[in-house]
């Protein structure tokens, strides 16, 4: 296996007993703790960057008593720890201050772009899902698809979003005209007419690494000795590889592709930015490079809180596959 | 009287980078109806997948000549429902660790009633409850819900025994059943065994590397080493006078389980061969210690000696004949 | 004990023994090598600086004055690419190198203190774990500004993890293992023990999860590049080429997209494979 594990393999340490608590801990309060920390990691991060919101508003020529006044304003004549709470209690509550660029709220920034990023990444959720783990499957199944698949996947992840995303609006967009170049169009035809080639782009790594691990472990559950002994039995190869090959790789295909969605959301920060998606991710990129604070926060909050609810579901999901992590001891 | 089972020169060899590599030679045995037969060897020595093959499960890359005849009807050609049929309700196998043959993410009861799905649904479930109750698993209906992990390895063996025995057959394949089990449980499983095949009239195919084990239960033993049969005979001719050298060693090498304490334990020296590791010569000739020249030049071909078929060129020389006695003085 | 297993274990043996002659791996590490080199004698070898601009060249297609052809600003992209193959190399390694000294470190310290300081430690690699290696990227750019650095920094955290978990599971299986126990018998201090008995046998568990890294590494580095949050203009590195790259291919002109995307491409490929054949035989060893 590979580099990306996911934190839940390994991180609550639950043995014996499964008492509700210890679940409410696992899929409640061990997500909020690692969110609570994100949320400080990236407050500290923006508070430490060059510049000065105040003179960025006011212009350099300000007098000391306007530039008073505006630092007041914003909060930040107080210590970090209060402006910390200050900003997170509004963020809990859907607030997160104006952009300094935009001079508009945040929310209203934010939330016509995340409709653009969650069906980006849905689209590529549902491409990976299609096609990595069918051609997984299929490769790991039909032994002789194997090394295709296996080629064919090496290549794929090694190709980078940006670059796909360029050669796709090169061929399919410019080329040949069957897609549009740029923007997230109007209408629900049209937006997914706008979204395919950004979806290809953005999955085309992930599919074939999910591929990649699909089609290993159909091959090892296929190899396993209970999959000898089923077949062993006289159980028809149908019922063999379903119940015996597939509904045991089920858990770690689940695993990598859940993880490959969630680490879409951060793809995607590439992928609009190389189609010109007005989505979150260009909205980050953009006002990362303007150091628009509150925008850069409320969007790395809101990245890192999806991408943990992302993770959080695809651990409940396991739980329901796998009986191991479900029943108690032996008894 | 026709036996139940007849293997007729079984040659099996695995591909590997540098070629053929043999796992099996001319391996030839059979099994009279609702007789025992013990096939001893240490690992290595190709008692597993000689059983296998008598599944017609072979392991992967491999090339296997020869034939398996079951009443009467030759296995390798069977056609595919026939051979499922064959699998599914003529010989059953139980394995040496049930937790890796049994599918640890499907319940007990779904591995039970898997095996007699030629049977109306509403009976399964019964005759599952009542095949647990047989090998001494009485509350079988909760068994039925739970998981293999929620069962220790003594109970999960007991599984693997019933649903053997449920599905009705004529042939019992128990590769080395006891093994991974501690020694209290071995003996527990080892009367469920026995009491199975006494209700059922099975025919039994035991393999071990415990020779005194085998001895125990069958009434037929063949002793294999490196891919081939040493010797093979009536339980209590090979048992209590042993002819080949091997099975001599195998004896002094064993600690004594019924009676008097054996003063020392004879190891065999060195360490067990492969059948591709074994020259032109005896395979045993490099650990034994009455080869002579010829041994390692000169394959012996099985010659029948009292009432056993044995494999040694020097197998009536008095200096055999003496280690024999010894071992069974010390006994 | 089977035949099948025990024949099983000499191929994995036989398999360990010729990872040389694997004629995969030895194309892999050909080409790493090459790369490397061309790397290395890039001021040797390009014929041109890789900032020229030539105005009166520009968008050009490959030619015996310019093999890959020339960019919009009429620079040559052959020189370009052997120029960018010093950052876009140079980059990931830095990260893995950090990354692998930073998480072997750490689970190394987990697996041999065990008890709370593990629980802590293995708890913090999870946290960190949660999000994408881009993410901590983008958040370094936002407080220490781009450039390579501080990308770098941020990866090197980020992947830390991965091959702490590695490390982790082997080094505590291999901490219960009694010759440990029997050279701390001895009186051989720990950080002796650590670092020549316990290190030498982790030793390809590390460089194969430290090689798989390397790629994504170097995808996530060209990919903050593109976005304009890594390497800034005019500097050669692949990532920026692919993106300076877009309105040449729209018009018709892909040779600065194939030259950086190929070099990118060919790189991770051949990187992967060596790190999985590595991988391999560092599981098939932790297990025999």
């Amino acid at each position: 296996m590979v580099a990306t594990a996911p934190h839940f393999l390994t991180a609550p340490r639950f043995r014996g007993g499964r008492k509700a608590a210890q679940l409410a801990g696992r899929w409640v309060g061990f997500p909020l703790l690692t969110l609570f920390i994100a949320s400080v990691v990236l407050f500290v991060a923006v508070a430490m960057q060059p510049g000065d919101p105040v003179t960025q508003i006011l212009g350099s020529r300000a007098t000391k008593a306007a530039y008073r006044v505006e630092q007041h304003k914003l909060g930040l004549d107080r210590p970090l720890i209060v402006q910390y709470w200050h900003w997170i209690h509004g963020a809990v509550h859907g607030s997160f201050g104006d952009s300094l660029v935009y001079k508009q709220s945040v929310s209203s920034l934010i939330w016509p772009r995340l409709t653009v990023t969650l069906g980006l990444v849905a689209y590529a959720g549902v491409l990976i899902v299609l096609f990595g783990v069918g051609l997984g499957v299929a490769g790991g199944v039909r032994r002789r698809f194997g090394p295709v698949v296996a080629v064919l996947s090496g290549i794929g992840v090694a190709v980078p979003g940006f670059l796909a995303a360029q050669v796709l609006i090169a061929v399919f967009a410019v080329r040949l005209g069957w897609f549009p170049v740029l923007g997230s169009g109007s209408g629900i035809a049209d937006r997914i007419n706008h979204l395919t080639l950004p979806s290809v782009a953005l999955a085309i790594a992930s599919v074939a690494y999910v591929a990649q691990i699909s089609r290993t472990a159909v091959a090892d559950a296929a190899g396993r000795p209970h999959a000898e002994t089923a077949r062993g039995r006289g159980l028809p190869g149908h019922l063999v590889t379903r119940r015996h090959v597939l509904r045991n790789a089920s858990i770690p295909i689940a695993t990598v592709s859940g993880l490959a969605v969630a680490s879409l959301f951060a793809g995607a920060v590439v992928v609009e930015q190389a189609f010109g998606l007005g989505g979150v991710g260009s909205l980050l990129v953009q006002s990362v490079a303007d150091k628009d604070s509150n925008t850069v926060l409320a969007v790395g909050l809101i990245l890192v809180a999806v991408f943990i609810v992302t993770t959080t579901l695809l651990d409940l999901l396991r739980y329901l596959l796998d009986p191991r992590m479900r029943k108690g001891a032996r008894r | 009287m026709t036996s139940l089972l007849e293997i007729r020169d079984l040659a099996i060899d695995i591909k590997t980078a540098t070629g053929w590599r043999p796992l099996v030679h001319s391996l030839s045995l059979s099994l009279n109806r609702s007789g025992a037969l013990g096939l001893v060897g240490e690992s290595g020595s190709g008692k597993s997948v000689s059983t296998r093959a008598v599944m017609r499960l072979a392991p992967e890359h491999s090339r296997v000549n020869g034939t398996v005849v079951y009443d009467g009807e030759d296995v390798n050609t069977m056609n595919r429902g026939r051979l499922r049929e064959y699998r599914s309700r003529q010989v059953a196998m139980i394995h040496q660790d049930p937790r890796s043959h049994i599918n640890p993410l499907r319940t007990v009861g779904d591995f039970l009633t898997e095996g007699v799905r030629h049977l109306p649904r509403g009976e399964r479930r019964e005759l599952a409850v009542s095949a647990l109750a047989d090998v001494g698993i009485p509350d079988g209906r909760r068994r039925m819900d739970q998981y293999p992990h929620q069962l220790s390895g003594g109970l999960l063996q007991r599984v693997m025994i019933a649903a053997a025995v449920m599905t009705g057959p004529k042939l019992l394949l128990a590769d080395e059943p006891t093994t991974a089990l501690d020694v209290t449980t071995q003996s527990e499983v080892m009367a469920v065994l026995g009491e199975a095949r006494e209700q059922h009239e099975l025919a039994l195919l035991f393999i071990t590397h415990d020779l005194e084990l085998a001895a125990a239960v069958t009434d037929r033993l063949a002793v294999m080493y490196a891919g081939t049969i040493m010797e093979e005979g009536p339980t209590a001719a090979v048992s209590r006078a042993p002819q080949h050298p091997y099975t001599i060693g195998l004896l002094a090498s064993q600690p004594n389980v019924r009676g008097a304490r054996r003063e020392r334990l004879t190891p065999i020296p060195g360490r067990p061969t492969a059948a591709h590791e074994s020259g032109p010569g005896c395979p045993f000739a490099g650990r034994c210690l009455f080869a002579e020249d010829h041994c390692r030049t000169e394959r012996p071909a099985p010659r029948l000696l009292g009432e056993s078929l044995v494999r040694c060129h020097r197998a009536e020389d008095p200096e055999i004949r003496q280690a024999a006695a010894r071992i069974q003085e010390e006994s | 004990m089977s035949l099948i297993s025990v024949t099983g274990v000499r191929h994995v043996r036989g398999a360990a023994s010729s990872l040389r002659r694997d004629p995969v791996v030895a194309a892999a590490s050909g080409v790493l090598a090459v790369l490397v080199l061309l790397a290395l004698l890039a001021p040797v070898i390009a014929p041109y600086p890789p900032g020229r601009i030539d105005l009166y060249a520009i968008d050009q297609l490959p030619s015996s004055a310019h093999l890959f052809g020339t960019d919009s600003l009429g620079r040559d992209i052959f020189s370009r690419t052997l120029y960018g193959a010093r950052l876009s190399l140079l980059g990931p390694a830095l990260v893995t190198l950090a990354a692998s000294a930073l998480g072997g470190a750490t689970a190394l310290v987990a697996a041999w203190y065990g008890g709370r300081l593990e629980q802590a430690l293995l708890r913090a690699l999870d946290i960190l774990m949660a999000f994408p290696g881009l993410l901590y990227a983008v958040l370094a750019v936002v407080a220490f500004g781009t450039g390579l650095l501080a990308p770098a920094i941020a990866l090197s955290i980020a992947y830390a993890p991965y091959i702490a978990r590695v490390v982790h599971a082997v080094a505590a299986s291999e901490r219960r293992l009694p010759y440990i126990e029997s050279l701390q018998l001895l009186g051989f201090p720990p950080s002796r023990t650590i670092g020549v008995h316990l290190l030498r046998n982790l030793r390809t568990t590390i460089v194969a999860q430290t090689t798989i890294n390397f790629g994504y590494a170097l995808l996530d580095l060209a990919a903050l590049s593109f976005i304009g949050l890594g390497v800034q203009p005019p500097t050669a590195e692949w990532g920026l080429m692919v993106g300076d790259s877009s309105s040449a291919l729209l018009n018709g002109s892909p040779q600065e997209s194939i030259a950086a995307g190929g070099a990118i491409v060919l790189t991770v490929v051949a990187v992967n494979l060596l790190g999985e054949r590595l991988a391999a035989r560092a599981g098939r060893s932790s297990r025999s």
